[in-house]
């Protein structure tokens, strides 16, 4: 048999139904929901007198309008609350394999808190009305992000309308350097090919620098790939998949587990498959990665500079350089560690998980927030991830360090909350868009690694977080 | 869905790339749960002075007049030109939801990202993909000539410059016809109901474990 890459056994393993011109009808396995691109999906059903196919594909959560801090009051913002009951409402109407509410310990971040509880499996069809679903390519699943309209056509047909997709492999070989991360790799891949660069592919993580990550790196990376332009990120099964997925609650378990494993290491990309683009990147060039425009492609290395739009000769472009350093409120080559920063996120479904957390603890540990920074936000990715960091007194350091540590959810992501930046205001965030307004009206977005961005609360600027060792 | 074959509309151009849908359509309007209505909201960090609430009345609020569509010569445009990568980022259907609310019918630039543009044929929007120089003709005409109007032919699968000039242009076979026939994806794809439930049926057999 011809050597096949890991998209196309999926993609294969997953086909209906073939239209002439090759749309395809693929059968989705996991339908993750959230309450913000599901109200007119089950509208619709509704209205059609339509049914859900099969409710037990359906694992839902309260994630984007959910506050941070004082549960105890509730959604205060009304038309956040309405949204959030209206799922409420449906799910308890239609039925869901699980249902994370809001205030549940389990709730989190709709994109951690599938693979924490083993409910995004390899080998799956994983959609979500949400583009950041690519992260559950870090399981070998063939996941991405979908609209309303095809959050309703899942729920009412199991399928997916699709194109196949062509297939993009990122190799990324050699050792990081200490402090350099998941976050760092997959800035510094959207810096080489940009935001547009995977437009129309799949891509597929690999090398000896994405097999040394853990999961939680690898889908740090697998989030990011739709900033690349890519509806899908993927990485192979190893033994790190398995070992993640091992006793999670809806893994499965004795025989079927057995069944399951044998299956899930077919999942990787045959030797000599073919790719229809590859990308080579030395993970030892790499360096800790700090965005300073308004798309997660304009971005530079800590110890670089703002670049001058002068230099550039697409005007289109040179045009985009000088409206980002606008807006961003930044000169042309200022040094990126001469930043000075008002307000740190951490979290969000890039990097919100235990992992992350550490990292940024370990950078933060016996020192304090720098008197000019307002404001440094923790916000863990789910209820799971809190009590786990709590468990290892992460929390303890955190307040420490003059941080607050808050309750998990989308958050200053993209602020559908309370939490978000004031006009002007410039941040150190580890999630991962730096568009315009995107954390709040004329708020000022440098996407950062965990590290990087502890770095930058305890310093007052953008720092090298090697050196703070 | 509104059915979409032909349209002779003006143009107003949207001189800029990697416009985001964060940028087409602000998250605090995303709180609603309805699919209409989003059309006043269309842009409305660069399209308004102040920052625009869910639920609020509009029409008062201070426009920006550097803002392309609060220029008089661009009002009542259908077709928007724009530049690569248009409607990057986030799935939100807001997006083609507040253009078609707005106006628009046809979107034609060099590249638009893979959700958004798959978003765009699900609500009567048609979203063209054009070679670059010819994009960049279109801006030239456009911003020269006020009054700008280009016709779009879906089943002809071409647009006319006023000059005469004919550009064709490529679109899936499958989208053309759902998109000339205004036809429900939902209603095509339960033709198939007896094949999915076959394939599901093969599938809890040799998987099980994905239907726990």
């Amino acid at each position: 048999m011809q050597a096949q890459t890991l998209y196309e056994k999926l993609w294969s393993s997953h086909v209906v139904h073939v239209e002439d011109d090759g749309t395809a009808l693929i059968y989705i396995d996991r339908h993750l929901v959230h309450e913000v691109t599901s109200p007119q999906a089950f509208e619709g059903l509704k209205l059609a007198g339509r049914k859900p196919w099969r409710v037990d594909s359906i694992v839902a959560t309260a994630d984007h309008n959910t506050p941070t801090d004082h549960w105890e009051k509730g959604i205060l913002d009304p038309v956040s609350r309405q949204q959030v009951e209206t799922l409420d409402s449906n799910i308890r109407e239609v039925g869901a394999l699980a249902y994370f509410p809001f205030k549940n310990e389990r709730q989190g971040i709709v994109h951690v808190i599938g693979p924490e509880n083993g409910a995004t499996l390899p080998g799956m069809t994983v959609v979500c009305g949400d583009s950041h679903t690519s992260t559950h390519g870090a399981f070998a699943c063939l996941a991405h992000g979908i609209g309303t309209s095809e959050v309703e056509h899942v729920m009412a047909t199991q399928c997916l309308l699709q194109k196949k997709s062509r297939t993009m492999l990122i190799q990324v070989d050699g050792e990081l350097g200490a402090g350099v991360t998941a976050k760092d790799i997959v800035l510094a891949i959207i810096g080489r090919i940009g935001t547009a660069g995977g437009t129309g592919y799949a891509i597929e993580f690999a090398g000896s620098a994405i097999r040394s990550l853990s999961m939680e790196g690898r889908m740090t990376i697998c989030n990011m790939a739709i900033e690349a332009g890519a509806r899908a990120g993927l990485v192979a099964v190893d033994d790190k998949t398995v070992d993640y997925l091992k006793g999670r609650p809806f893994s499965p378990t004795g025989e079927a587990w057995e069944r399951a494993v044998d299956y899930w290491r077919t999942l990787h990309s045959d030797e000599g498959a073919q790719f229809d683009a590859v990308v080579e990147l030395d993970a030892a060039k790499i360096l800790p990665q700090v965005t300073w425009g308004t798309s997660p492609e304009m971005v530079a290395a800590i110890d670089g500079i703002v670049p001058d739009p002068a230099l550039e000769s697409d005007p289109v472009k040179r045009e985009g350089m000088e409206r980002a350093l606008q807006y961003m409120g930044l000169k042309a080559r200022t040094p990126i560690a001469e930043i000075p920063v008002d307000k740190v996120f951490i979290g969000s479904c890039t990097n919100s998980r235990i992992e992350d957390l550490r990292a940024a603890a370990e950078v933060a540990k016996g020192r304090r927030k720098a008197d000019n920074v307002k404001l440094v936000l923790v916000v863990p990715g789910s209820g799971l991830v809190k009590r786990q960091a709590e468990a290892e007194g992460l929390d303890k350091v955190f307040l420490a360090a003059g941080f607050e540590w808050r309750e998990p959810g989308c958050s200053m992501c993209l602020a559908m909350n309370a939490d978000r930046l004031e006009p002007g205001e410039r941040c150190a965030s580890t999630s991962n868009r730096n568009f315009e307004g995107r954390q709040g009206a004329g708020g000022r977005t440098h996407l950062v690694s965990p590290a990087m961005a502890a770095a930058a609360a305890v310093t007052g600027h953008f720092a090298d977080v090697r050196t703070l060792a | 869905m509104k059915p979409f074959q032909k349209l002779d509309g003006l143009v107003a151009p949207m001189d800029r790339a990697n416009v985001d849908t964060d940028a087409i359509i602000p998250k605090q309007f995303l709180k609603s749960i309805k699919r209409s209505g989003f059309g006043p909201n269309l842009f409305d960090e660069w399209r308004y002075m102040d920052v625009g609430q869910p639920g609020q009345d509009n029409s008062g609020r201070p426009l920006n007049p550097e803002f392309v569509l609060n220029q008089p010569r661009y009002k009542g445009a259908e077709i928007l030109l724009t530049r690569d990568n248009f409607g990057c980022g986030s799935s939100r259907e807001h997006a083609p939801w507040a253009l078609e609310d707005f106006g628009f019918r046809v979107l034609i630039g060099p590249s638009f990202a893979d959700i958004f543009f798959n978003n765009c044929f699900k609500n009567g929007l048609l979203p063209i993909k054009l070679a670059a120089d010819e994009v960049d003709a279109l801006f030239a005409q456009c911003h020269g000539s006020e009054g700008y109007r280009l016709a779009v032919d879906l089943q002809a699968r071409t647009i006319t410059r006023p000059d005469g000039k004919v550009l064709a242009f490529d679109v899936d076979p499958f989208r053309r016809e759902c998109l000339l026939n205004g036809w429900d994806d939902i209603g095509l794809t339960l033709r198939h109901a007896d094949k999915i439930r076959d394939f599901e049926a093969k599938r809890r057999i040799a998987q099980p474990w994905l239907f726990a």
